[in-house]
């Protein structure tokens, strides 16, 4: 790893300040992803500007629903009772993605900016228009079988690889921020990007903005599910996730939640899917209707077509456990 | 990365002033031999970017001086001859180097060992009291929970939190919980019958 200077962030001001006052810095907190990018040198901040000092790190419950420190790890989300009790969607997530050493490191701010885990984003040695704007896409002509099948453009075609933010994005979670220009507030749809001709950008912070806290409104969901599709039954990336929320009475769907993972650029919420299951009743037939709009528009590569077929399936079973 | 902004000439990382023209006059100022370990930007970094790290591990306080880059597995084998901790893939995708910090679990490859700064550190070097082995290290011998030995440590550390977070109750609960530690030569079976046993006779741990 390249050497760097470190420096310890006495207060959330000072971190903007330090980070946004040098271009080559970047904050670190869990780092379980951040170190790994600079061993392999992937990045190379000539400056790391640590936050876990930082007063983030409360976890509550109020009216307005559940917030949850930054610098709080996802172990400590997915294990809280209240959260177990109250937003199990989020904890079956959490606790679906990584292993249990890397969710007792990495923070829930941190698993929002963590990079996409292509293959060739890593290997410094291939094109990646993510990694070095304009060098070419690898994954495109390479071996895309962990790729994107929506919203992916001519320039990059990685996902994200995050289980946590499936299920915020179907939670219709918002981020707050801290920056140079004040606090932000962010619906969780416009937190990431799509790669379009800026694959570079994986979200809109701006330089020097700091992610406080993540807010999971109150909801009045009783049928929620993750269910995460890999090559091993734990320890990986999805191939396919599916993040469901419900809320069901008399057998009927009077709102409904999907997103999913490992399909896009970003967490993948399934509107259209979502607008056909309000009203109707909980059954195979429904759901099955659902998954199969909710695949339509796909876009698939040479090696990743399955993921059309694995999605449609996933979404039913998903919304089959949902429903118990 | 959004990293387009000008930087200001008063905040200037060591690289970037390094790569201009006034690090050879900074290189001119200083004695021969330094000048000789600046030819490599890498030395010379060493030289001026060691920081305090005040950090207590298996019981005993340290007062070091590391490289920001170091990680906490580094540390350990490299600087304190703590070599039981395994370095693996060194990515946090194999276990090998899990350690207890402040009690809890984590992959020492991929934590900078700045960042554990008056924090309490338990290595496998740890557990033993004496000759006195303890109750998992028993039974990972009991149960043979290991062929070659490498990924033990880690696995061993793991498993000790396994037990502490409440996941040990039944065997995919081990099974899912210890997925973090991988075991080429397929222990499987074994390191789950010893975290059982462990579980079962409920001797502090």
């Amino acid at each position: 790893m390249i050497n760097f200077e470190y420096t310890k962030a006495p207060s959330t001001n000072a971190a903007i300040k330090a980070r946004s006052s040098f271009a080559a810095s970047q904050f670190i907190a869990g780092g379980t992803n951040l170190v790994d990018l600079m061993k392999r040198g992937v990045m190379a901040p000539e400056r790391l500007i640590d936050i876990t000092g930082l007063p983030l790190k409360d976890l509550g419950d109020g009216p307005a629903g559940l917030t949850i420190g930054a610098l709080v790890p996802n172990s400590a989300v997915a294990e809280h009772p209240m959260v177990k009790a109250k937003y199990p969607l989020l904890a079956m997530a959490l606790n679906a993605g990584a292993s249990a050493q890397l969710r007792n490191m990495a923070t829930v701010g941190g698993n929002l900016m963590q990079r996409t885990r292509c293959p060739y984003f890593y290997d410094t040695t291939m094109p990646c228009n993510k990694r070095t704007a304009g060098s070419g896409c690898s994954a495109m002509e390479g071996y895309n079988r962990m790729h994107a099948i929506f919203g992916a453009s001519d320039a990059c075609i990685a996902v994200h690889p995050s289980d946590m933010c499936v299920a915020l994005a179907a939670l219709d979670a918002v981020v707050h921020t801290s920056g140079p220009k004040g606090d932000r507030k962010i619906a969780f749809a416009d937190f990431h990007r799509l790669p379009g001709n800026t694959p570079e950008l994986d979200h809109n912070l701006q330089t020097g903005e700091l992610i406080t806290a993540v807010q999971v409104p109150a909801n009045r969901y009783n049928k929620m599910y993750y269910l995460k599709v890999r090559d091993r039954l734990s320890y990986a990336f999805a191939l396919v996730s599916v993040a469901v929320a419900l809320e069901v009475s008399n057998n009927t769907i009077q709102s409904a939640r999907l997103a999913m993972g490992g399909v896009a650029h970003k967490p993948w919420r399934l509107q259209a899917a979502e607008q056909l299951l309000v009203g109707k009743a909980a059954t195979q037939a429904n759901f099955a209707a659902a998954a199969e709009l909710a695949l339509e528009g796909a876009k698939t590569y040479q090696h990743n077509g399955y993921k059309v077929k694995l999605g449609k399936a996933a979404i039913i079973e998903a919304l089959t456990k949902a429903m118990g | 990365m959004q990293e387009n902004e000008q930087q200001g000439p008063s905040n200037q990382g060591r690289r970037s002033f390094l790569k201009r023209g006034t690090a050879l006059a900074t290189l001119a100022a200083m004695p021969p031999l330094l000048v000789k370990a600046g030819e490599k930007d890498e030395a010379l970094s060493a030289y001026f970017e060691q920081v305090p790290l005040n950090i207590e591990i298996n019981g005993k306080p340290y007062a070091l001086s590391v490289e920001p880059r170091t990680t906490l597995l580094d540390l350990l084998r490299e600087q304190l001859g703590l070599t039981g901790t395994k370095k693996g893939c060194d990515h946090g995708q194999c276990g090998c180097c899990t350690v207890h910090v402040d009690g809890r679990r984590i992959n020492s490859c991929l934590s900078l060992a700045i960042m554990n700064n008056g924090k309490k550190v338990t290595t496998i070097e740890g557990l033993a009291d004496g000759d006195n082995l303890h109750p998992m290290q028993e039974a990972f011998m009991k149960h043979d929970g290991f062929q070659c030995g490498y990924c033990t440590p880690g696995q061993i550390m793991s498993a000790i939190a396994c037990i502490k977070e409440g996941h040990a109750n039944t065997a995919a609960d081990i099974r899912e919980y210890m997925s973090g530690n991988i075991c080429r030569c397929g222990a499987y079976p074994n390191i789950v019958d010893a975290i059982m046993e462990v579980k079962q006779g409920g001797q502090p741990l």
